[in-house]
């Protein structure tokens, strides 16, 4: 239910973005969905591949710096108020989450949301409580 | 002979050598007697060797004492080489050390001075006389470089206005307002201040300015040329430290054509920087400094790590002063920024604050808008780098304190990505100065 997601650091300039692309790309490794978070001075870029750790292998090989952190995908309704049905029901729990993306697949009538949150584990089992589908990473792989 | 009458401390420029020489034996003897009387560390090093003051007989003696460091004053921080109580010094200045801890002088009356009369024939060697308003733009307060200036100016009985460094519409206000005749600051402000004048669309041409007195940072020929084109003036290079005196230690004169050490006061030697033996004059190697008068802290063979060499041949300006040549490099990898010292060990020091295991690093100084810039750039690690923003963000401002804590300096500080500092043998290139090509006219 857990993904592994890899943050790569990236200079905040022009072409920067193209280096660890390029690499994944040589390695045949397909991304599945990414978000850039960006500063002045620098941006981290997050993706999901299916064989993370080729694809982190390949990017150290490369010469980028790459951070495996753990990120729930989670099942949402795709309709207005989708969303805020999940929102409902981590808030109350105090459950911090610190940012999302969307991932361009859909499963059936639903999105896929990935979520970083902090104590990823707790989120989970709140969501499934509630009947919220959190994808096995086989599921969410067959997705793609 | 310059045509501007002499200030009367000038004329100690002029002796024959004979007298100059015996002048300086005689202090240097005291000297060295008070050292060895008050200074625990002199004591101890002079007994080691079996060396009594008394074994200085003659001005070649002086290489048979040993030598004084930069880090012989951090390591009896603050007051370890004092050799007068505290009751007798009137003033301290600091300069930043090799690591956390500045290094701290201390001045008596006497030793003020002392520090006003060599800073008046600085002033005077320049061609300035009391007729003159000196725009004093060098930073007051502990830096030596402001004060240094303020008293020569007054001893020289010129005009002089304690403006001290920063707020350039102030300054360019002044220098219109006030008829400034002089203006003293490092070069690189002046650079600024041309480029803020220029942009004013008035020029040089209305102002009074026609001397610049510069120091307290290596500068070139070519930037020489620069200024005294653009500005219209005569820029003339001081050399001072804060461990020896502060500015007052070296001067050019109208010839611009070397500085002429007071030797009266200080005696110099130039040794070779790995064996430390005396060279004969003319040959390059680094400039040995023992202050002849100075009381609070007498400084016997001070190594400054400046490269340079003494110009044998007389000066045409007829001060009998012998002369270096301006500092080309240092025996150490000390660098000047905006005035302030800085070590590459200091800045490792502030990212190993930070960090358990040194990062790659590089300096990289440039010149904007005349001004000193520092950047230090740190390569991310994969311990260092977190997947939040906030994180980094954090990281980066602990980066920029604990520079700023250490060196007391604000630098821009740069996390690049893995393998973007070029290393040659492994080992990075820890400074890049592309300050001296910029300003190449």
């Amino acid at each position: 239910m857990k993904l592994k997601q890899l943050s790569v650091f990236l200079e905040n300039k022009p072409g920067r973005l193209s280096h660890p692309c390029k690499l994944l790309a040589e390695a045949g490794i397909n991304i599945l969905t990414l978000c850039l978070a960006d500063t002045e001075q620098f941006g981290i870029l997050r993706l999901i591949a299916k064989d993370w750790e080729k694809a982190k292998s390949a990017l150290e090989k490369g010469g980028c710096v790459v951070n495996i952190s753990e990120v729930l995908a989670i099942e949402i309704p795709d309709h207005p108020g989708g969303l805020e049905s999940i929102l409902s029901i981590l808030e109350p729990n105090a459950i911090n989450i610190e940012y999302m993306y969307a991932f361009t697949l859909k499963r059936g009538s639903n999105a896929v949301l990935i979520a970083r949150i902090e104590d990823v584990d707790r989120a989970a089992e709140i969501l499934r409580k509630k009947k919220i589908d959190v994808l096995e990473s086989s599921t969410f792989f067959a997705l793609s | 002979m310059s045509n501007n009458p002499i200030h009367p401390d000038s004329y100690a420029d002029f002796l024959c050598p004979d007298e100059l020489h015996r002048i300086q034996l005689n202090r240097l003897q005291a000297i060295v007697q008070a050292s060895y009387d008050t200074v625990p560390l002199t004591r101890g090093r002079m007994d080691e060797i079996g060396l009594k003051p008394e074994h200085i007989q003659s001005l070649a003696d002086t290489a048979k004492l040993p030598f004084t460091q930069k880090t012989d004053l951090r390591d009896t921080y603050p007051y370890g080489l004092f050799a007068r109580p505290m009751k007798e010094v009137i003033r301290l200045h600091a300069s930043s050390g090799t690591t956390g801890k500045p290094i701290v002088v201390g001045y008596t009356r006497d030793d003020m001075k002392v520090w006003s009369s060599v800073m008046a024939r600085t002033f005077c060697a320049a061609g300035l006389t009391e007729n003159d308003v000196i725009q004093n733009a060098f930073g007051y307060g502990l830096f030596t470089g402001g004060l240094g200036a303020h008293y020569g100016a007054e001893a020289l009985g010129a005009t002089v206005i304690p403006i001290s460094g920063g707020n350039t519409e102030r300054q360019i206000m002044v220098m219109q307002d006030f008829g400034v005749t002089a203006i003293c600051s490092t070069p690189s402000y002046f650079l600024h201040l041309i480029e803020a004048i220029e942009a004013t669309g008035r020029g040089f041409k209305d102002l009074k300015l026609k001397v610049g007195v510069f120091g307290a940072e290596p500068w070139t020929d070519g930037m020489r040329a620069h200024i005294q084109d653009r500005a219209h003036i005569k820029a003339y290079d001081i050399y001072g430290l804060s461990e020896i005196i502060g500015p007052g230690v070296a001067t050019e004169c109208s010839q611009q054509n070397g500085l002429h050490v007071f030797e009266d006061h200080f005696l110099m030697e130039i040794v070779d920087p790995k064996t430390g033996q005396v060279l004969p004059d003319g040959e390059e190697g680094e400039l040995v400094l023992t202050t002849l008068s100075k009381q609070a802290i007498p400084m016997i063979r001070y190594r400054t790590h400046d490269i340079t060499s003494i110009i044998p041949e007389p000066c045409a300006c007829g001060r009998t002063l012998r002369r270096i040549h301006r500092i080309s490099h240092r025996s150490d990898d000390m660098i000047i920024i905006r005035g302030v010292n800085v070590f590459p060990s200091q800045i490792e020091a502030a990212l190993l604050k930070v960090e358990k295991s040194l990062p790659h690093y590089q300096i990289v100084l440039s010149l904007k808008e005349g001004l000193d810039q520092i950047e230090v750039q740190v390569e991310v690690t994969e311990e260092m780098f977190r997947d939040r923003v906030s994180a980094l963000e954090q990281l980066h401002k602990k980066f920029s304190h604990a520079i700023e804590h250490v060196v007391g300096l604000r630098a821009q500080v740069r996390l690049v990505e893995p393998q973007t500092i070029a290393r040659s043998q492994g080992k990075a290139k820890r400074v890049i100065d592309q300050r001296k090509e910029k300003v190449s006219p």
